[in-house]
């Protein structure tokens, strides 16, 4: 009896177990479902390159919210990268255990600020700022950039970190022992072998720039051309498909589902790179930790 | 030395602007909160009167999606650590986890519209978004779990075995009560997503401002409602206490979270 009943948890488990790979599959079955035969009707050259999109007048043309997708993405790297691994470096290598004991979780606690807060505090201070002293409408490639950028920092901070200080103490050591300065041993060893961790941790935060929703909808203007300076309005495809998604029907909500593969493929390319990346580094242990 | 100041510039530009937000939001919205401004209705759509109906989705909807995702995250982390041995069933199972975690919210907005809401009919309501939560916080769950449950001595198992308990009495009896708090930091963890979640909530529950009667009621949670009256322009004053309560919320749990955490790591290195 006993053991019938054991047979029969392992079997229930082993079908909880594939709970997350199956709801993986209906989310790609459904979006794909969706997205894929409107794509192949309209032709994906036309859907991908074209800069016509007036959904009323059936033109689907998705290469203005691609190239926002993109140097909002790019922007917000350029602000969160640096900021995030030099954050990371300076609290693993130059602040004590003790400080950064408080410093990191304090970081990884706001990291749950919600996303349409960060993009409030976009619109109500960051904006106006922009639009005062550098001129355009505020709402741009710019404001989405850095709002994004700082919403990646505890992403790029925590993971960073985790690869930082899995870099053995003996590297330190043998460096200082060779005579090298605590920059000198940091910048040359360290960093070095800790390389591919935060590699993984920029590609991260990349998807994460790429997938938000709210808060560039909010702070990027959600204009549908493709962007001159940064400080134009844009629409990135996120927005796209969040701002539409209420009231489409029919061929137009089909191309809302064919801009939500397109960001789906995206993601699943960024992701790959960077469970390759952190493995390479671990060692067979792929679990990237949030 | 003036790289070492350049790092130290940047991490404190980053704790600075992470912690202008906050306190930015709270010196704008704690005047505007108060008892009354959580348990009345609001008016006109929100440019007047209280927040009580998106308190209630708030709660409601994280708890739904937490109860959903709670035995499967848990399952999952008990099967993959006191089942099996690793094999490509737990490779597959790991890779669907891993790449769960990366989908970006808008897309469980967009599938759990399809599927939940217009595919089952279970239209706006906290069902659909509920289920669409659950699935959005499982990976977060699976993988805190099982690190809670790997932290479990196997010498604890072995006594457990000797006594003459089978696998899953183990596992009830032994395992799970001592990775308790671990779990419930995934637990607390998922409810803060939950709880700050606009893109993957508002095609799933809807933003009815009405009290839902049944889990097929369209409910409006705090970030929607914070949402719609910033971008609508409805009431800046309202915005400012909604995006308050959603603060400290958040906040709450997630420092709930972490004091759980601390408390079990410092019981284990005991």
């Amino acid at each position: 009896m006993k053991f019938n009943r054991e047979k029969g948890v392992e079997r229930l488990l082993l079908l909880v177990a594939l709970s997350a790979i199956a709801s993986l599959a209906l989310i790609a079955v459904f979006i794909l479902k969706e997205g894929v035969p409107f794509m192949l009707k309209v032709g994906p050259g036309n859907f991908l390159l074209s800069s016509d999109w007036q959904p009323d007048a059936g033109k689907f043309g998705i290469y203005p919210m691609i190239v926002a997708s993109l140097w909002v993405t790019l922007g917000a790297m350029l602000i969160g990268a640096p900021l995030g691994v030099a954050g990371a470096i300076f609290l693993n290598e130059f602040v004590p255990r003790s400080v950064m004991r408080i410093i990191k979780p304090t970081i990884e606690l706001l990291a749950g600020i919600p996303s349409v807060v960060f993009g409030f505090i976009g619109v109500v201070v960051l904006a106006p700022l922009i639009r005062s002293h550098l001129g355009g409408p505020g709402l741009s490639v710019l404001a989405g950039s850095v709002v994004l950028g700082i919403m990646v920092l505890p992403t790029v901070i925590s993971i960073s970190t985790d690869a930082i200080s899995a870099v053995p103490n003996t590297y330190r050591e043998g460096a200082l022992a060779l005579g090298a300065t605590r920059w000198q041993a940091v910048h040359m060893v360290v960093l070095k072998a800790a390389r591919s961790g935060i590699v993984a941790s920029i590609i991260l935060a990349m998807g994460r720039a790429v997938g938000e929703t709210m808060a560039v909808i909010m702070v990027a203007g959600n204009a549908v051309k493709v962007p001159h300076s940064a400080l134009d309005s844009v629409r990135t495809l996120t927005a796209n498909i969040a701002l539409e998604m209420g009231y489409a029907t029919g061929m137009h909500r089909q191309a809302l589902f064919a801009t939500g593969v397109v960001l789906l493929v995206v993601i699943m390319i960024l992701n790959s790179i960077a469970t390759a990346a952190v493995r390479r580094r671990i060692g067979g242990k792929g679990n990237t930790k949030k | 030395m003036f790289a070492v100041t350049l790092l130290a510039g940047a991490t404190l530009v980053t704790l600075a602007v992470l912690l202008f937000i906050i306190v930015f939001v709270l010196q704008k919205g704690l005047p505007v909160m108060s008892v009354k401004f959580l348990f009345t209705n609001p008016q006109e759509m929100g440019r007047a009167g209280g927040i009580f109906p998106t308190l209630v989705g708030s709660v409601l909807l994280p708890l739904l999606a937490i109860l959903i995702a709670m035995p499967l995250g848990i399952g999952t982390a008990v099967y993959l650590t006191e089942y099996t041995r690793e094999t490509w069933v737990t490779k597959v199972i790991r890779f669907g986890t891993d790449c769960l975690a990366g989908i970006p919210s808008i897309i469980f907005g967009l599938f759990g519209f399809i599927f939940f809401v217009v595919m089952l009919g279970m239209g706006w309501s906290l069902m659909s978004g509920g289920l669409t939560l659950a699935i959005m916080i499982l990976p977060t769950i699976i993988r805190t779990s099982e690190e809670a449950i790997r932290a479990v001595p196997h010498s604890f198992r072995e006594v457990s075995f000797s006594l003459g308990a089978t696998r899953w009495e183990t596992v009830m009896k032994v395992v799970l009560p001592n990775a308790l708090p671990g779990i419930v930091t995934g637990l607390m963890l998922g409810i803060g997503r939950c709880i700050s979640e606009t893109a993957a909530v508002i095609f799933t529950a809807g933003s009815s401002l009405r009290l839902p009667q049944s889990g097929f009621d369209s409910v409006r949670t705090m970030a929607v409602h914070f949402y719609i009256l910033a971008r609508e322009g409805l009431s800046n004053e309202n915005a400012y206490g909604t995006a308050a309560v959603l603060i400290i919320a958040v906040l709450l749990t997630n420092l709930v979270a972490y004091w759980l955490m601390h408390r079990f790591i410092a019981r284990r290195t005991k």
